[in-house]
């Protein structure tokens, strides 16, 4: 009896401890308290997901594998990053509630159980969880009419998604008698255009999800009008587990037939990289900017779910790991600068960040220069590897329409760099005085240009997790 | 062989030298402390490459001073060592960045601390390029130099620099990106990236003819060749002295050596076959760009335009496939390395007095200003190719390897020398000969000690290879030999 609860306890950790916050919460309204416990439960939940032995179990629907607890440590980390972008935001921004480190934790919860789901029904089940908190989250600046806009976008466009998502579903059950990814691919029918049909409905609810084009319209909107901290949350976690589940979806249950599926990441990969190149290079707001940029790595990171085979999932790994940072370095500098206690916002409210502060503006263009690519920063490896993966695979198409792209889209990252260093200041910015978002910045910057000397930490990581799959 | 990892030990000095002037502060007016440490730093580099120049082993063609650790796995690593084909490169590096430094002290008003820090990054990305012994590894630096140069050009440069930042930057992007696919499709194809073992394989003809369209495309918009060169003039206009003194002087070069280093040698097939077109666009640069250089009215400009023309020399040599035509291809960049960047610096030397380069505003400067007239002289000669200036042996050289070759192309690239002599000396006369009439050049100032101190060693490099070139050559040698044993072995 106790095994069976051994294979999800970090799960259960997770619950009840949120849980108990929760109720703790209620009386006790010490926000920074609860903040700070809350990180602390993510780090036992992580130290719980390394220790915990690869199983499966409650009839194979639950799966812990190396890919899963890279997949769930990586969540977590994006989550207690979240949790210091908060603390020293959450009176500026109007979301001074305990429920924020809850509704993270709910949200990390139901990821984990997405990621680690070998069934259709428990992967709904997570991914409901996740999206619901996320909906709250995005609303949660209750006097912003932004954010309620955002919050009810997301909601309307996500229940469509999950609509799409439990229509597929329900379709590939119809068609092959399961919902167990292993047992779908036991009794995949190579023939069934019934079959195809749910593949493509779950692909499309599933590439809601990670937000990739076409199914994109949701994310510049949801990432401009949340506050800061959600947004930055939703670009670290959400689309971590997103991209997982996805992964796991299309290799365990239909393995056999990789070229059924590969012909849709694909489009939706050049699709991706595309649009976000030439889409961002018109923001003007940072959030927005990043949200497009994010719709532009998904494309990357979905060539590496397309290759299937083992460098495939490395690369991916990899390029979300370092995503995963370079993300936390720029939304933590988004949550630092102020103006006369003023969130900036604008792209163009960077000019003069060089005069005022040489050494922040030369950490978040060196920041920028990963993002689009360049070596020797880490954003390079990512794509480096992303890239050996495709060729590897004979994608070509994919790897020289990836590097054009990559091309077009450092025009707006180069485009950030010429404001920080070539324009005239308007006003001075406020002092970067938060210990939390320096921590993390510097921490995350030294990673982005420091990961050429020492790569192979990361690229184990990548070499551990693909091996679950190959 | 010498224990020391010599070539890290290259790598690292600039290195330590961000380090030492990130921590140092500049709140003195001068920011003289910064200086002397960038100055110093980069002036032990150069002591350290002398040092390697003068234990290389001359009759030994095949890499030295080699270093291998374990760096991205699956048998990419960091390796380095040097030939004789690179060494020269690696020696011109770490003598010019010196001289970028000590000619910034006066006209870089601001910012000087993340000035100094973005030459060092630079030459820590040049040495690395010219030592990489792992294709990716080369790639990494070879694309990380834009970065540095990015800044340069657009914080220090001129009133147009947003412009031409840009331009440079995603022009040699979008050419170097498919390098990296041709790169990662040998990796494949090979299983490392290791270039002695690269230099070895060969490839299938049609891989070659992809993969050296791949290599093309990154080389052609470095060197620049025509007609990709249109970022090379606007980069160097706005770009500040020292800048443009690297670019010149370093940079160009970078894709002259990947020429040699790869596309000749791993894809000789290709090569051959697309000989005829390097040719053809090498006379178009040589011609076409001597034209223009001739209508300039800025001086800047028109050394631009120069470059092009002699780095045209450069490509009919490599593609010659002869030891003339690539000791030639390696003397002339050498060469064009030192007079091109000197040519920088005399019209930096008095942009800095009247802050413009408009070749109409000057005249007659030999009245007031000889010592600069004297070094200008020998510097817009050897940039014209005179017998006894080192602009000389490498023409030379490559007008005698492309004859062997095709008389016709041979008589085309005479006229560039032809040309270039007529738009070198008009701008020479322009600037320096003529009546001193104009009344702010009145009382301009001759050469200071540091601007002496700048020329001195140029000038005596530029007579010396063009002397007595045979120290030059016998490092060269043996490695060029080499290059051409392996094109000759592959294509049989």
């Amino acid at each position: 009896m106790m095994g069976i609860f051994a294979i999800i306890l970090p799960e259960i950790f997770l619950f009840s401890s949120s849980t108990l916050l929760l109720m703790i919460g209620l009386f006790y309204k010490k926000i920074n308290i609860i903040n700070l416990l809350s990180f602390v439960v993510f780090g036992l939940t992580a130290v719980l997901v390394v220790y915990q032995p690869s199983s499966f179990g409650f009839n194979n629907s639950f799966v812990n594998d190396e890919f899963s607890k890279t997949i769930k440590v990586m969540i977590l980390l994006g989550s207690a990053a979240t949790l210091l972008m908060f603390s020293p935001s959450r009176k500026h921004i109007n979301i001074n509630i305990y429920e924020f480190p809850i509704l993270i934790s709910f949200a990390s919860l139901g990821m984990m159980v997405m990621v680690s789901s070998n069934d259709l029904l428990a992967m709904f089940i997570g991914l409901e969880l996740q999206s619901l908190s996320l909906y709250v989250l995005a609303s949660l600046n209750r006097n912003s009419l932004q954010s309620s806009e955002s919050g009810i976008k997301y909601f309307i466009l996500g229940a469509l998604s999950s609509g799409l998502l439990l229509f597929g579903i329900s379709y590939i059950y119809g068609f092959t008698g399961n919902t167990n990814f292993n047992l779908i691919s036991a009794t995949y029918d190579k023939d069934s255009l019934g079959l195809l049909i749910g593949i493509v409905f779950v692909c499309s609810g599933l590439a809601f999800k990670v937000s990739a084009v076409p199914f994109h319209m949701w994310t510049p909107d949801v990432y401009q009008g949340a506050p800061t901290p959600v947004t930055g949350f939703f670009a670290l976690a959400p689309k971590i587990a997103a991209v997982a589940i996805f992964l796991r979806f299309l290799y365990s249950s239909f393995g056999e037939t990789a070229t059924d599926w590969q012909q849709i990441i694909i489009f939706l990969s050049i699709a991706s990289m595309i649009f976000a190149a030439f889409a961002a290079i018109a923001q003007s707001n940072i959030k927005r900017l990043m949200a497009y940029s994010s719709i532009g790595h998904v494309g990357y990171i979905l060539i590496g779910l397309a290759c299937f085979n083992f460098d495939g999932v490395k690369s991916l790994i990899i390029y979300l790991i370092i995503y995963l940072v370079m993300n936390i370095s720029v939304f933590s500098f988004i949550l630092m600068m102020k103006r006369k206690d003023e969130y900036c916002e604008s792209i163009s409210d960077l000019a003069g960040l060089y005069k005022d502060r040489p050494f922040y503006a030369i950490l978040i263009s060196l920041g920028m220069f990963s993002l689009a690519g360049i070596p020797p920063l880490a954003g390079f490896f990512g794509k480096f590897y992303i890239f050996m993966s495709a060729i590897k695979n004979d994608l070509y198409l994919l790897a020289i329409v990836g590097i054009l792209a990559s091309v077009v889209s450092a025009f707006y990252y180069l485009r950030i760099v010429k404001i920080i260093y070539f324009e005239e200041p308007s006003e001075k910015f406020d002092e970067f005085n938060s210990s939390s978002l320096n921590l993390l910045f510097f921490i995350s910057s030294a990673i982005v240009i420091l990961f050429f000397i020492y790569p192979s930490p990361i690229i184990n990581i990548g070499n551990y997790a693909a091996n679950t799959f190959f | 062989m010498n224990e020391l990892p010599i070539l890290s030990i290259l790598l690292l000095i600039p290195i330590v030298g961000i380090l030492l002037l990130t921590f140092i502060s500049s709140n003195s007016e001068s920011d003289s402390n910064l200086k002397q440490t960038a100055l110093w730093i980069t002036f032990l580099n150069f002591i350290i490459s002398l040092v390697v120049l003068f234990n290389f082993d001359q009759s030994n063609p095949n890499f030295q001073f080699e270093e291998k650790y374990f760096w991205l796995g699956d048998s990419i690593s960091y390796h380095v060592g040097i030939d004789g084909i690179s060494i020269l490169f690696v020696v011109l590096t770490t003598f010019l960045v010196p001289i970028c430094i000590l000619a910034s002290y006066n006209n870089i008003k601001f910012s000087m601390k993340e000035y100094l820090i973005a030459f060092l990054a630079l030459e820590v990305f040049m040495i690395g390029v010219f030592i990489s012994m792992d294709l990716i590894l080369f790639y990494l630096f070879f694309e990380g130099g834009l970065i540095p140069m990015f800044l340069i050009i657009g914080i220090w440069g001129g009133e147009r620099r947003i412009y031409s930042t840009f331009k440079f930057f995603l022009y040699t992007l979008a050419g170097s990106v498919f390098m990296l696919l041709a790169v990662i499709f040998m990796y494949w194809e090979v299983g490392t990236s290791s270039i002695p073992v690269l230099l070895q394989h060969e490839f299938s003809y049609n891989k070659q003819i992809i993969l050296w369209l791949a290599f093309f495309a990154s080389f052609v918009v470095k060197i620049p060749m025509w007609p990709f060169h249109t970022w090379l003039p606007d980069a160097h206009v706005e770009a500040p002295t020292a800048g443009s003194v690297i670019l010149a002087g370093v940079l160009l070069k970078l894709a002259g050596y990947g020429f040699i280093r790869f596309s000749i040698t791993m894809f000789p097939d290709a090569s051959h076959y697309f000989a005829p077109m390097i040719y053809t666009l090498s006379i178009i640069a040589i011609i076409f760009t001597s034209l223009i250089a001739l209508v300039q009215e800025d001086m800047k400009k028109l050394i631009a335009y120069s470059s092009v023309a002699h780095m045209g020399f450069v490509t009919l040599g490599i593609f010659t496939f002869t030891i003339q035509g690539i000791e030639g291809a390696i003397i002339q960049m050498i060469s064009h390395g030192i007079v091109s960047a000197a040519l920088f610096l005399c019209v930096g030397v008095v942009y800095d007095r009247l802050h413009t380069r408009e070749i109409e505003r000057y005249g007659g400067l030999v009245n007031r200003m000889p010592l600069y007239s004297f070094s200008f002289m020998i510097f817009i000669l050897a940039s014209l190719g005179l017998p006894g200036t080192s602009g000389f042996v490498g023409e030379f050289l490559v007008l005698l390897s492309i004859f062997s070759v095709n008389t016709y192309f041979a008589v085309f690239a005479t006229t560039g020398v032809v040309l270039a002599a007529t738009y070198s000396l008009w701008l020479y006369r322009k600037i320096i000969f003529g009546q001193l009439i104009k009344d702010d050049l009145k009382d301009i100032l001759d050469l200071s000690s540091r601007e002496i101190l700048i020329f001195i060693p140029l000038i005596i490099l530029t007579i010396l290879i063009g002397i007595y070139p045979v120290p030059v050559l016998e490092i060269i040698e043996p490695s060029s030999q080499l290059t051409i044993d392996i094109i000759n072995g592959k294509m049989k």
